[in-house]
């Protein structure tokens, strides 16, 4: 009888080589995740990477094709396009990954008193289905035209713009788990909710939570770029990939190099994010990767 | 049935009041006086003052309130501070590039990617699989303009096909018209495809793996009468759904396709109202895109009850 005691409390064998398996099942989880901390270095490390200061101007310099010495090419004000492609991952990164966690963590917390206070639950779910009604880019510009562009309120507009759907997703986690027995059993055994909420619920959130927040990572960094493009974004003086494509628009025809390198660099940081939110969810919802 | 469509039509009101009640508050409540903000860095006084006046900033919150509600009923989005021009009126001369575009694009979108994911579901695990998966994934990464900037090099710089920006009104032609919309239709339709094949191919998946598919092919039924007859026409809420939602990224992509491509439309006056400030503007197209976004999910949920007999209410 002990040792059959002993058998049951010892923790569940993990499968052998598990980050080596996990990786070769999930090839996405590599393939996105190398690309992600690549721009991440080239981000960090910019400075050290043969750059130059990105807002230096050199009016006899403009318009130079990429060549041994401006790998990039220069734009219309003479500035190096290398340079500012790689400074501009700074902004993308920080935007991307600042409103996911903003949006993730407001979304948790507003998830879980909806889940379970019914009164919140009415009228904080009537205001989410009222803002997911707004088209996302809409609601980020309609909430950007009302403050200074700085990249903090680019941030800060892009979570709200976000929360509606992280706030869903965790309720409805809420809702699933809160009629499970071994929520009642802690219940009936006296669990305060607090305990119950930190316990037994919040952990089943992470799983979900944590796809949930690479995609709305990705999809932070294109708002970011679009809002920066049409000019409502971060600020001129700051070079950020959607507004160094703005401002070499118009001399598109001639100098199309200008708008290539961000706009490939971009699309493919938002490609890895992707990638590593599918292979996740793969990892985390087998169910589910058969399917999507 | 009527009572169904009664019940669904009132439930659409508190959502749009929630949207009015927003537009409304986010200007009257944010830190900060809006008619500075508004009237920018280099504004006299005056000028703050007479954009103070205009907005009717200056008249109790209440009675603010009741104003923009009751011009709202009427179908008033209030006056463009920078042109003087009634918001609806704007809004009527900028609307066919719109619709347009938008509409172009979700015929493109909707005719390509649902026998894409049909294809894609009947294949499972083979390169047209993995083809179709991979288009989902990149059509969700490569941006709006990004792709429109591409397309603009491929098709209008390299190889001189088509235009490179501009729009043409469908009544000066057709072939015109159709040369200067299909570039931004199919940059702003990409990532709506993408979506709507990924669902199909799932949805698809879903019913494929059924036992009355088994039955028809059992039975010696063509390959197209099963995957058509049976598996789609059994899969079409799911996918008729997402084309529903999906029209908000046709309308957030909207307002940069048409940036790109040169487009007069409702984007380029939304763009140019936040380049200029005109509140106003921002308010009237975040009210008209919420408003049809709305409208478009209700049909949406009330063509369940046609696409689905099972369904009764």
């Amino acid at each position: 009888m002990a040792s059959t005691a002993i058998e049951l409390t010892r923790p569940l064998a993990r499968p052998e080589g598990g980050l080596r398996r996990t990786v070769r099942r999930h090839p996405t989880i590599l393939i996105g995740g190398s690309i992600l901390l690549l721009m991440v270095l080239v981000a960090i490390f910019a400075p050290l990477l043969g750059t130059v200061d990105p807002q230096a101007v050199a009016p006899a310099r403009r318009l130079r094709w990429p060549q041994e010495r401006w790998w990039f090419g220069t734009d219309m004000m003479g500035r190096d396009v290398w340079s500012r492609t790689l400074y501009g991952a700074r902004i993308s990164l920080v935007v991307g990954l600042g409103a996911a966690l903003l949006a993730t963590f407001g979304g948790l917390l507003l998830g879980l008193v909806t889940g379970f206070i019914r009164r919140v639950d009415a009228v904080l779910m009537r205001v989410m289905d009222g803002l997911m009604s707004i088209p996302a880019v809409l609601l980020a510009i309609a909430l950007m035209a009302l403050t200074t562009a700085s990249v903090e309120n680019v941030i800060i507009a892009i979570a709200i713009v976000e929360l509606p759907r992280v706030t869903r997703l965790v309720r409805g986690v809420v809702l699933s788990l809160r009629e499970q027995p071994f929520v009642e059993a802690a219940t009936a055994s006296g669990t305060g909710l607090a305990r119950t909420l930190f316990k037994h619920i919040l952990p089943n959130t992470i799983a979900p939570l944590l796809v949930q927040g690479t995609y709305v990572c990705a999809s932070a960094m294109i708002t970011e770029a679009i809002l920066s493009f049409i000019g409502a974004g971060t600020p001129p003086n700051i070079p950020s990939w959607g507004n160094i494509m703005a401002e070499a628009r118009s001399i598109f025809q001639v100098a199309w190099y200008i708008v290539l390198f961000p706009a490939v660099f971009l699309s493919l940081t938002v490609l890895a994010v992707n990638l590593l939110g599918d292979g996740l969810r793969d990892m985390l919802d087998p169910r589910l990767s058969r399917r999507m | 049935m009527f009572a169904y469509v009664v019940r669904r039509v009132l439930a659409t009101i508190p959502v749009m009041g929630v949207v009015a009640v927003f537009v409304f508050a986010l200007l009257r409540l944010t830190p900060g006086d809006p008619a500075i903000m508004i009237a920018g860095d280099i504004a006299t006084e005056a000028d703050i003052a007479a954009i103070r006046a205009k907005l009717g900033l200056d008249e109790a919150l209440h009675i603010q309130f009741a104003t923009w509600m009751w011009g709202l009923l009427r179908g008033d989005l209030g006056i463009s501070i920078f042109s003087n021009l009634p918001v609806s009126r704007l809004i009527g001369q900028r609307l066919e590039p719109t619709l347009a575009l938008t509409v172009t694009a979700l015929i493109l979108a909707v005719s390509i990617a649902v026998p894409m994911g049909v294809v894609a579901a009947w294949k499972a695990g083979t390169w047209i699989d993995t083809a179709v998966m991979s288009f989902a994934v990149l059509g969700f990464s490569v941006p709006v303009f990004v792709l429109g900037f591409v397309l603009i090099l491929v098709f209008s710089l390299s190889l001189d096909w088509l235009p490179v920006q501009g729009y043409t009104p469908i009544r000066e032609g057709f072939v015109p018209f159709l040369r200067n919309i299909i570039l931004p239709s199919v940059a702003l339709g990409v990532i709506y495809a993408a979506l709507i094949a990924r669902i199909t191919r799932a949805t698809m998946l879903d019913v494929l793996a059924q036992d009355y598919i088994r039955t028809a092919e059992a039975k010696g039924l063509a390959t197209d009468q099963v995957l058509l007859g049976h598996a789609l026409k059994n899969a079409s809420v799911p996918i008729v759904t997402v084309i529903g939602i999906g029209i908000a990224l046709l309308i957030s992509g909207a307002i940069v396709t048409e940036t790109v491509f040169a487009i007069p439309g409702l984007g380029r006056l939304t763009v140019d109202g936040i380049l200029k400030r005109d509140y106003p503007i921002i308010q009237g197209m975040v009210l008209l895109f919420s408003g049809v976004y709305v409208l478009i999910n209700l049909l949406v949920d009330l063509s369940y009850m046609f696409l689905d007999p099972r369904i009764r209410y």
